[in-house]
């Protein structure tokens, strides 16, 4: 089981440590609730330090992005940061991952930390352009420094002007003292919040320094926990469940992400999704019945049909709701359309509704 | 010492005057009739409880059969019944405050109470120290 720079202070703050990715990660410190609770309305930390981070260099490094993702990547300038996500040939998604433009030649790609060799052997197979490939993932750390107070606490801790970074760009410079410290506006709560890759023997100083800085704002570590709670009421998706090797972006609701204005990987057969529609959809859903839904369940038509499942569900702290996503059939897809959740042999009533589940204040 | 999952075990609260299952519920046996909830070490691992769902009262279960579940953010688990015996009542208390489980799991967290069915089956139960073995504790 690997560790990340931050395990022993993971551990004498008397985390909750949990196997994911291989990684023994902090799952929850005080509660789930109050970790969730901190980000929504205060700020909080997560080592997310397991992520994968590859730099890709070279004249041809946006060709090969081009060709493996499927946003556009020649949109990208120096210092800003894409969303976007790798089609594998059959219809379904390798991963999805962020792509930072670092220069004109250099590129960071930031994947999920379960396909980080999945990644690396996939876009190594489309490298016929001669890019260079660094897998940095072993020697990074990377914090999300979360909530609405994000910025108050880490503004002052750098010469970054942090307070005009856009969301979705980044800068690159002397954080804590520390150099050569990545800090973009991004994040994966919904809360507004950084992500700030540095390197791994200046982690727990950098972590320390964030912790006494939000003291005063009543900062909290978050575990895996409340990640997962705080994604889901954005209705983010999650790799693994909400999409996968066999789910297409475009059935997962990443149209958005999907440019057709250039050649990649499957593009022709997405395509033809995208005109002619697909059978089913990611959608968000409500409970209306007392239930949690969780990965797998049957999702039910009036009639008792299948007609989908379940890929995530958790009950919402902010809303007190309990929320899921699920694939439907296309019929079923709709906005308020009344669906059932099969929750231990009984029909819960639900309803379709519009993502995301939380909408900011 | 702290282990490895980060709860410390050795501060965990086992009450030496309980009885314990494998399936981490802890036992009161007073009269004939036995009141269950789950021990500290189970609501540490399931996390924030959501609610508990119990719709077995009356019925007669026998051991180790499920007559619940408890739902966490995190998880879902089921209840099972540590002996033999009829569901007399549902801690009616947690359907407004399921948390009292994370907080006091042996008092104010309790979740049914159960007729004893079979006098014999209390001493396959596990004594505390017992239970520490069980989770690892010293």
């Amino acid at each position: 089981m690997k560790k990340t720079a931050l395990y022993d202070i993971h551990e004498s703050l008397g985390a909750k440590m949990v196997p994911f990715a291989g990684y023994d990660m902090p799952v929850s410190y005080s509660g789930i609730r109050l970790e969730h609770e901190a980000v929504r309305n205060g700020v909080g930390v997560f080592d997310v330090s397991h992520m994968g981070e590859f730099i890709l260099k070279g004249d041809n490094a946006l060709d090969l992005i081009q060709m493996v993702t499927s946003n556009d990547a020649s949109k990208l300038v120096p210092g800003k940061v894409q969303y976007t996500c790798m089609p594998n040939e059959d219809g379904g998604i390798v991963d999805d991952l962020l792509v930072y433009m670092l220069d004109e030649h250099t590129y960071m790609l930031v994947v999920n930390a379960s396909n980080i060799d999945k990644d690396w052997d996939w876009i190594s197979k489309h490298n016929t352009m001669g890019v260079e490939m660094h897998n940095i993932s072993d020697k990074t750390t990377l914090l999300a420094v979360q909530g609405p107070k994000a910025l108050q606490v880490i503004e002052s801790l750098t010469e970054m002007d942090l307070v005009n970074q856009k969301y979705y760009s980044f800068d690159k410079g002397v954080f804590c003292g520390h150099e050569n410290v990545l800090v973009s506006s991004t994040g994966y709560t919904g809360a507004g919040g950084f992500e700030i890759y540095l390197e791994n023997q200046h982690a727990e100083d950098i972590w320390n320094q964030i912790f006494s800085k939000g003291e005063a704002m009543n900062i909290k570590p978050v575990g895996l926990g409340a990640r997962d709670t705080l994604r889901l009421e954005m209705g983010f998706c999650l790799y693994g469940n909400d999409i996968d090797d066999t789910t297409s972006p475009i059935e997962a609701g990443l149209g958005w992400i999907t440019k057709f204005s250039k050649e990649f990987v499957n593009c022709k057969a997405l395509e033809h999704q995208k005109l002619n529609g697909v059978d089913k959809k990611l959608v968000g859903f409500e409970l209306k019945e007392k239930g949690i839904p969780r990965q797998g369940y049957p999702i039910l038509n009036e009639q008792n049909e299948n007609i989908g499942a379940v890929t995530s569900g958790t009950m919402s702290p902010s809303l007190n709701t309990a929320i899921g996503l699920g694939y439907v059939y296309n019929d079923f897809s709709t906005p308020d359309t009344e669906i059932f959740i099969e929750i231990r042999g009984k029909a819960i009533r639900s309803k379709v509704v519009k993502l995301p589940f939380y909408k900011s204040k | 010492m702290s282990t490895s999952d980060g709860l410390n075990r050795n501060t965990m609260s086992i009450p030496q005057e309980l009885k314990y299952t494998k399936d981490h519920e802890w036992v009161k046996v007073a009269g004939d009739e036995v009141t269950v909830g789950i021990t500290d070490f189970a609501q540490g691992e399931l996390g924030d409880i959501v609610y508990v769902e119990v719709e077995t009262v009356g019925e007669t279960l026998d051991q180790e059969t499920i007559f619940g579940t408890i739902e966490a953010v995190k998880t879902v688990s089921d209840l099972f019944m540590p002996i033999s015996g009829e569901v007399l009542e549902v801690n009616a208390d947690l359907e407004s405050n399921p948390e009292s489980i994370n907080s006091d799991p042996y008092g104010a967290g309790w979740i049914v109470r159960i007729k004893i069915q079979d006098d014999s089956q209390l001493d396959g139960l596990l004594t505390d120290t017992q239970y520490k073995e069980e989770i690892g504790a010293q």
